[in-house]
């Protein structure tokens, strides 16, 4: 499609559904490894939507096939409703912050932020008028006539946001923004980017390897691990029904416990007639609700995955799972537990530091309540159950 | 703690053993002395001496014949020297001979890099034929040239449409242009080997966020590629003019200063004064006078060019 059709007809539909972003079916392979497989994600207009994974499982590349700085294999990207998976980075209307500012280092901070609009020639009094509003909302008015080289982490950080919040563009991409900052700065940031994310309601998406940011941040969280999207939902969702045992191990600090256990074989396929108390972590039962052992032996398969939250777990004395304390970490408010099963399972467990500690080499049995376990298959990791 | 005082648990070490801070840095400034010493030998005998010898040397009439004693003449010489036509001549060749070849150098040079800056299979062929010139000697160039530019069997000479008409390097419009070319040429190795080597410094990532903010190559090259190049532009001029300056292998092998002196430059004439006039006195003041110019230039360019110059990253 001709440049002039793509922006026409973006012009067109921008009243309607400016900043909606499509990607069907997105493949992207370097050489044998996938980066990404096979993406399907609707980011609605004005949504804020986290892209969240480990280092390596594809976000990045997602983000950047988004921009326009990478191509698909396969598949589509179309913004605000129009296929633009063959469009110039430069032809897009997208404004992208990068992990590493990518500030341009011989120019004033001035400069900087009005670069896109230069390349767009705005006139210079539109110019003028559209740094002056965005320095102002990023608190950046002393700072125009400096150089990237003389500002702070926090400042450049304020200075890339300028650059991209200048142009008003449909799509704001962000790819790690906030990971240069200090552990106290990034708090702040984090606060005021969403402010300024529901203020200006333009369509974001944010790629981040930091739960925190993406629990906090997103209307919605995609979780990507080894380029295969795994979830996408509301955080709530997302952290109360992870959709299987990489979800739910990588959202959650600490990260929610996984025990594999055992379905009897005498079990298998005898719904009817289910003991809640059926699965066997190591030599030990693990107390499961009924119509979790049900789904469990209903599977037929030999091995689940039990999940329960380390903010789950409470300490009894008598009944429940027993273990051996190995290691107690004090964060200060809390304390974290971790705790071996007998066939060698770890389990951590948050207390309150106000109650009596156990020390390492004490037995201890771990309880929790029915509705806060998960049950994933051990085959494929999927969700059994509820 | 008092100066007396001993470290716990050092009592039984001997004081005399103790090493101080002082003491290393004495030992460390005669360590520093003794590794400076050979360049500094080296400086004095091959630069420092002559330097000083050559300004004296101008301070003489070298006499006609050799045996008479030489004359004091005091400034004299250089004065005389210096507002004669002659030199005059060569000064504006050697300026015309800079001119044609630093900005051309530089420019061929960049366009190279960012041509074979590309990811394309089969690149690294071309940077190796690109950068291949930097393994030829000027007078291998030379010789090349002077076979290329023959008058009978030249290919360039043909290419040129000169078949039957004396060759460039005989013709007084032409001389200069063609061995400007020549040292282009065999200078375009290391000009682009420089820039390659820049452009590989330059951020991935400036260039991305460049074109999402919607520049296009060229707005890219001038607003991004170039200044953040500007250190590697502006040594590559500052080392090209002083090679420039100092150009003789290719005249003397082409043209020999002609032809009508042309081709002149100051080292050349430098040379002349020496081997074909003999005048010792004379090829001093040139040499002084080539000096003063090459630092004038580099003063010019730090003056003009570094203001412009970004060594941020």
């Amino acid at each position: 499609m001709a440049r002039a059709d793509v922006a026409a007809e973006r012009s067109a539909s921008r009243a309607t559904s400016s900043g909606s972003v499509t990607l069907s079916g997105v493949t992207r392979r370097f050489g044998d490894m996938v980066a990404v497989d096979g993406l399907d994600i609707d980011v609605a207009d004005g949504e804020f939507l986290v892209l969240l994974g480990p280092s390596g499982c594809g976000k990045s590349t997602a983000l950047r096939m988004i921009a326009g700085l990478d191509v698909p294999d396969e598949g589509t990207v179309a913004i605000g409703g129009v296929d633009v998976t063959d469009v110039l980075a430069s032809d897009r209307d997208v404004a992208m912050v990068f992990q590493s500012y990518a500030l341009y280092p011989h120019m004033t901070v001035r400069r900087n932020i009005e670069f896109p609009l230069r390349n767009r020639k705005v006139p210079r009094a539109d110019r003028d008028s559209a740094v002056a509003e965005a320095s102002r909302m990023l608190g950046l008015d002393d700072l125009l006539d400096r150089r990237p080289s003389q500002l702070s982490g926090g400042q450049r950080q304020r200075v890339a946001l300028a650059r991209a919040v200048v142009r008003q563009p449909a799509v704001f991409l962000m790819d790690e923004p906030l990971s240069n900052l200090d552990a106290k700065l990034r708090v702040q940031t984090r606060a005021e980017l969403i402010e300024l994310q529901r203020r200006l309601a333009v369509t974001t998406i944010y790629v981040t390897h930091d739960q925190v940011e993406a629990m906090t941040m997103g209307h919605r969280i995609a979780v990507m691990v080894a380029g295969v999207l795994q979830q996408v939902g509301p955080p709530g969702e997302v952290y109360d029904k992870p959709a299987n045992v990489f979800v739910a191990g990588f959202i959650g600090n600490p990260p929610m416990n996984l025990l594999t256990a055992s379905v009897p074989s005498s079990a298998v396929g005898k719904s009817d007639d289910v003991d809640p108390a059926a699965l066997m972590v190591g030599p030990d039962r693990v107390m499961v609700p009924a119509a979790l052992a049900r789904a469990a032996v209903d599977a037929t398969e030999t091995e689940v995955v039990v999940g329960v939250r380390p903010e789950n777990v409470r300490l009894a004395t008598d009944e429940g799972l027993p273990v051996t304390v190995t290691l107690i970490e004090s964060l200060g408010h809390e304390r974290h537990l971790v705790c071996a099963t007998a066939d060698g399972q770890s389990v951590i467990v948050r207390v309150d530091p106000s109650v009596p500690q156990p020390h390492p080499g004490d037995p201890l049995c771990l309880a929790w309540n029915p509705e806060d376990v998960h049950l994933f298959s051990g085959a494929d990791g999927r969700r059994l159950a509820p | 703690m008092t100066r007396d005082a001993v470290a716990p648990g050092s009592e039984h070490l001997p004081t005399a053993r103790l090493r101080t801070h002082r003491g290393r840095r004495r030992r460390d400034a005669a360590l520093a002395y003794l590794l400076v010493s050979p360049s500094l030998v080296i400086f004095t005998v091959f630069v420092a001496y002559p330097f000083g010898r050559n300004i004296w040397l101008g301070l003489y009439r070298t006499p006609p014949f050799p045996g008479l004693p030489r004359r004091y003449a005091a400034y004299e010489q250089y004065q005389q020297i210096l507002t004669s036509p002659e030199f005059v001549a060569s000064l504006r060749t050697t300026a015309l001979f800079l001119l044609m070849t630093v900005p051309t150098g530089l420019a061929l040079g960049l366009l190279l890099a960012v041509a074979a800056h590309q990811r394309l299979r089969g690149i690294a062929i071309y940077r190796t034929i690109f950068s291949s010139t930097v393994a030829t000697s000027i007078a291998v160039a030379s010789v090349i040239f002077f076979t290329l530019l023959n008058p009978q069997v030249g290919l360039l000479t043909w290419w040129l449409g000169r078949e039957g008409q004396p060759s460039v390097l005989a013709d007084p419009q032409w001389a200069l242009v063609a061995v400007s070319g020549v040292t282009v040429w065999q200078n375009l190795g290391l000009s682009f080997i420089l820039m390659s080597a820049g452009l590989q410094a330059v951020p991935d990532d400036l260039l991305e966020a460049a074109s999402v903010d919607g520049a296009g190559p060229w707005s890219r090259l001038v607003n991004v590629t170039l200044p953040m190049l500007s250190p590697t532009l502006f040594f590559s001029a500052v080392v090209g003019g002083i090679l420039s300056l100092q150009a003789f292998g290719q005249i003397d092998l082409l043209t020999e200063g002609g032809p009508l002196r042309k081709t002149n430059v100051l080292v050349y004439a430098m040379y002349d004064a020496v081997f074909r006039q003999n005048n010792e006195g004379k090829a001093a003041v040139l040499s002084v006078a080539l000096f003063g110019l090459t630092l004038l230039l580099t003063l010019v360019q730090i003056r003009l060019l570094e203001r412009r110059v970004t060594y941020e990253r």
